[in-house]
């Protein structure tokens, strides 16, 4: 079984991560006109290649980024989302500021 | 039973027998013999029935890659078939007979097959029995014939544990390389596991002796600096069954499947030693050199009185010199070479020196049987003279005429390979990070190149470890001779010769596969089943790529070879079932539902009352009498499994507001709201319902059977939009009932001190406070469209509060309801059932709740697609519908309706209500129906009958039953 590195809880076996969609820049439903739009909901890039993909940890639910090019199911690396966010300690009450 | 004298180094305890049966004769062995070992003691010439023509078949590799010897057991109330004879240890008590076999092995009646083989061509099956109509026949006529052992279906299930192991290097074969290289890594400071499928270590170096003990010697101490190493473990009677992504191997133990994660690999499984195709090669007493030294060295077992070598080796000489060591009388050793290289040649001069016959050139013609079944006779030319038919009797041919490395863990490992001429075999040209061969696999044959082959590849993998560079492997040396003969393979114009033993495939068979097209190594794998047996072309693969190379005329290298999947050896069944890991999900209430007389349905993951029995009623009475309950007095369902979530933080509204298409940035607090989810594509995903704990805090529902996929997808949302919110799973956290029926506000009111008051309580309030003293969250809902309230509280304290209100309820005769009278009660009032009343393509502008989409905020989930739905005609539309109360005829869920003939939508929920007393229902249809007032039903058998459009809510169509308070 494949491991992946959870930013967080390190590198745990694939079976306990999910899979969430390809990470795409996110549109601007305002402007973006229809055709666009409807490309945008329906159509995905399946050309392989280094992919940034959004994976969860799931008995932790954490979510992140991994770069896994998708030739040869190779995870190149893993990170929060945002890019520049820090691991932050764990808090038991639900965060106070925003 | 007959044994040499000791030997150095034998397996078996000759103090212990083992006293066992076969084909019903007495047989004694010792401990530590295999089945096959403990049957060739015993002088037992004939193991079992070949799959196809049922010829006799005996020992071949006696290491478990061929399936000569496989056999059936029964032992102490079980009866287990295809047992592995070659590697399975004998034990007391075992009645043990060969598989498939019709009236024994001596006189199996099927072995007439044996003569029709010429009218049973390759592509048989497929050319002959491809009628649909008779195939059922013939398949049951074919698995009679054909086929193994006997499954035992009285066989008590047995679950087998699996392991799960890790270490730093993990070393696959323990002969002298891969001792080697588990001493070398262990030496380096890496925690190393050491397995092998013997039972025990030392693999070729304890056996191919060549007559003398200098090289075991330097096994045995290689093999006791391992199993003295603190760093090594050894696992024997072990095997690598596949290797999975990032160094993970399922290891098939004795008892167990043991699941290995590794840091690096070293594949050190040695070779197959593959047998020479010439007519009657499958005869018993034709057998691979190695299987007759496994026997002398580990069992002291020789299994012919007068030998012949037919060899192509060095290997092949050193077979014969052990023969010569041991007693055998040593008819000839017949060398398929022109003449002896200079690694044979020491070997070939000590042999002629003790008047061993060798000839060169040798051109094997046939081998014969006597009547009994087994080897009697060997023909062959030679080169010195061609034209003479020279004949030797013998009941003993040792084969030693090449190898097939046993890279399959290699190609699972995607390494890639490439043939190499001067050793006629696949060796790795590029292996992947961490992955390293070593000894025979890796080309290397030389017992102490072997072992310095193994030493380097045990310090590269414990160095990478270390410093996480990789260092390169010393190049192999050159090899002094090839081990293995390029094209083994003699045709004999009657056939025979057999170049897979497991399928009965002949030299013909490749030849008129290729004939038909199947020219390339996969098709003519599919097509003659070539490697296809259980030992999967362990002995027969590279040989069949070398008639395809040779009829091709093509380089084995350009030809490729067929993928070696998991498994490597046959599992067991029971090593690889288990358990299942998705747990079916109970209620705090579970038990409780079971003594009220639930009958059981599942949900998503959960299981849950369908209803609840009542003896003297039919299930369709019990429903319609909760149904009843609820809507004239009061009822109680557990709605534990809805998925139960709050949200905290300072963007907690802002969430919900882009996730739903409803509006909560106004939601007061105490309050909750109706919550319609939606995909980006605008199509309805999910409902439930949300309420305000605080400015800051909300409490909301999710369906049953999304609940853990949604909790997940808002961890995603809340993290991509960047939003300050903390969400909190509460589904298995929180049970929850809701109580409805005019009696309701009655019932909880004798366990609560809440002021129940409209003007306290009013309809869609949310409050918290204490029911028969636990603390509760109770949500003023009407899904089932009475006065009701969704109580969510702790799991703990479920079970009281339930018992409390029912027993407050007697005075008001409340009864318990399940889902199906939930289903009905939720049908008269209209409420659709998201995932049944809409399907993956149903948009939220079809199932007529315009009042839930808020489309004038600045963003929700499937607005956009909305706005461009909106603009588009309508593709179907969620109507009510009724049939007259006479109707006998009943529409079903998914029954189609029909537009002149054509389909034009379908039936979502139907039922009788006993509310209303006429059946009742939702279903999808085009706009153009929607419009009118009559719908066309095919209901079952073809029949069609014609329903009403009505509008919904059937039942209260105003709500004022939910919504105000009735005085009860």
């Amino acid at each position: 079984m494949k491991l992946m590195t959870c930013p967080i809880n390190g590198p745990r076996a694939i079976s306990e991560f999910a899979y969430g969609g390809e990470w795409r820049e996110p549109p601007d439903p305002q402007t973006m006109d229809d055709r666009r739009w409807a490309d945008y909901v329906f159509n995905r890039n399946s050309l392989p290649a280094l992919k940034r993909e959004w994976w969860c940890h799931t008995p932790s639910g954490v979510w992140f980024i991994a770069e896994r090019d998708t030739a040869t199911d190779r995870i190149e690396r893993t990170y929060l989302f945002p890019p520049d966010a820090r691991p932050a300690p764990p808090r038991l009450a639900p965060e106070g500021r925003s | 039973m007959s044994r040499l004298p000791q030997m150095h180094g034998e397996l078996i305890d000759r103090q212990r027998t083992v006293e066992f049966s076969f084909e019903g004769r007495r047989c004694q062995g010792f401990h530590g013999d295999t089945i096959s070992s403990a049957l060739a003691a015993n002088g037992v010439q004939i193991f079992g029935r070949s799959f196809k023509y049922h010829r006799p078949r005996g020992l071949l590799s006696a290491a478990n890659h061929d399936v000569n010897a496989l056999v059936q057991v029964r032992t102490a109330g079980r009866s287990v078939p295809n047992v592995r004879a070659d590697v399975v240890p004998v034990e007391p008590g075992w009645d043990i007979c060969a598989v498939n076999t019709r009236g024994g092995l001596a006189s199996d009646r099927l072995a007439v097959l044996n003569r029709l083989a010429p009218v049973l061509p390759v592509g048989f099956y497929y050319k002959a029995f491809h009628s649909k109509r008779w195939f059922p026949r013939w398949e049951r006529m074919f698995r009679h014939l054909s086929g193994l052992g006997c499954v035992d279906l009285a066989a008590p299930r047995r679950t087998t544990a699996k392991r799960y192991d890790f270490c730093d290097v993990l070393v696959i074969g323990a002969g002298p390389s891969g001792l080697a290289a588990a001493v070398a890594a262990a030496e380096e400071g890496a925690a190393v596991v050491l397995i092998d499928e013997n039972l025990a270590v030392g693999g070729s170096g304890l056996y191919a002796r060549g007559g003398d003990d200098h090289g075991a010697a330097l096994v045995r101490a290689l093999s006791a600096r391992a199993g003295a190493h603190p760093r090594i473990r050894i696992l024997t009677y072990t095997y690598a069954a596949g290797y999975y992504a990032d160094h993970w191997v399922a290891l098939v133990m004795r008892d167990c499947m043991v699941k290995m994660r590794a840091r690096s690999l070293i594949v050190a499984q040695g070779a197959y030693e593959q047998p020479a195709v010439f007519r009657g090669n499958d005869l018993p007493g034709v057998l691979l050199a190695s299987a007759a030294q496994r026997l002398l060295y580990r069992h002291a077992v020789l299994t012919a009185r007068r030998v012949a070598v037919l060899t192509a080796n060095s290997e092949g000489y050193a077979a014969a010199l052990d023969a010569l060591a041991h007693g055998a009388e040593l008819a000839a050793v017949l060398d398929l070479r022109p003449t002896p290289t200079a690694r044979s040649r020491a070997a070939a001069d000590e042999l002629a020196r003790r008047g061993v016959r060798l000839h060169f050139g040798v051109q094997p013609i046939e081998a014969s049987a006597q009547s009994s079944g087994r080897l009697a006779c060997f023909e062959y030319s030679s080169a010195g003279t061609p034209r003479a038919r020279h004949r030797l009797d013998v009941d003993g041919l040792w084969m030693s005429v090449g190898f097939a490395p046993a890279n399959a863990l290699l190609h699972q490992a995607n390494a890639r390979l490439s043939y190499q001429l001067a050793l006629e075999q696949f060796v790795p040209a590029w292996l992947p990070e961490g992955v390293y061969a070593c000894g025979k696999v890796n080309g290397v044959y030389e017992l102490s190149q072997r072992i310095d082959d193994g030493r380097d590849a045990g310090a590269c993998a414990a160095w990478q470890l270390r410093s996480g560079a990789a260092r390169a492997r010393q190049s192999a040396p050159a090899s002094e001779e090839c081990p293995t003969h390029p094209y083994p393979i003699f045709a004999h114009p009657k056939g025979k010769e057999f170049v897979d033993f497991d399928e009965d495939l002949q030299i013909r068979d490749i030849e008129n596969a290729c004939q038909e097209g199947f020219d390339s190594s996969e098709l003519l794998k599919r097509f003659s089943t070539i490697g296809m047996g259980p030992s999967q072309g362990k002995h027969s693969q590279m040989n069949a790529l070398r008639i395809l190379s040779k009829l091709r005329g093509e380089p084995i290298e350009q030809l490729g070879t067929t993928t070696a999947r998991p498994m490597f050896h046959p599992v067991p069944l029971s090593h690889l079932a288990g358990r299942g890991f998705t747990p079916e999900r109970r209620t705090p209430l579970d038990a409780e539902h079971g003594s009220l007389g639930a009958v059981w349905m599942p949900a998503g993951n959960w299981r849950r009352p369908e209803y609840y029995a009542v003896a003297g009623q039919s299930r369709e009475q019990a429903i319609a009498a909760e149904v009843a309950a609820v809507r004239t007095r009061v009822g109680l369902i557990d709605v534990g499994t809805l998925g139960k979530i709050e949200i905290h933080g300072p963007h907690a509204a802002e969430f919900l507001e882009r996730v739903y298409t409803g509006r909560f940035a106004n939601l007061k607090i105490g309050m909750t709201r109706y919550a319609l989810m939606l995909d980006e594509a605008g199509v309805v995903i999910d409902d439930g319902v949300v309420g305000r704990l605080a400015a800051e805090s909300f409490y909301f529902t999710t369906t049953t059977g999304n609940s853990a996929t949604l909790f997940r997808e808002f961890g995603r949302l809340a993290t991509w939009w960047r939003l300050s919110v903390g969400l909190v799973s509460l589904t298995g956290h929180y049970a929850a009932f809701n109580l409805a029926g005019p009696a309701a506000r009655a019932v909880l009111r004798a366990h609560t001190a809440l002021d129940l008051s409209e003007a306290a309580f009013p309809y869609l309030a949310l409050r918290e406070g204490l029911i028969a003293g636990a603390p509760c969250r109770m949500l003023r809902v009407g899904f089932v469209g009475e006065l009701g309230y969704e109580i969510h509280l702790e799991a703990e304290h479920a079970l009281g509060v339930w018992r409390a209100l029912l027993a407050a309820g007697k005075a008001f005769d409340i009864r318990p309801f399940g889902v199906e009278a939930q289903r009905m009660l939720r049908l008269e009032k209209g409420h659709l059932i998201v995932g049944q009343d809409t399907d993956g393509l149903t948009n939220a502008l079809e199932i007529g709740a315009p009042w839930a989409l808020k489309m004038d905020k600045a963003f929700f989930i499937g607005q956009r697609s909305l706005r461009i739905l909106e603009r588009q005609p309508r593709r179907q539309q969620l109507v009510g519908f009724r049939l007259g109360a006479q109707a006998t005829a009943r529409p079903k869920e998914c029954h189609l309706i029909l537009d002149h003939g054509q389909i034009a939508g379908r039936v979502t929920s139907v039922g009788f209500s006993p509310t209303l007393g006429c059946c009742i229902g939702l279903a999808l249809v085009s706009p153009k129906l929607a419009a009118g007032a009559q719908l066309r039903i095919r209901i079952d058998e073809g029949k069609q009958i014609d329903a009403e459009i009505t509008r919904t809510p059937f039942y209260d169509a105003s709500g004022e039953r939910q919504r105000l308070a009735q005085s009860a």
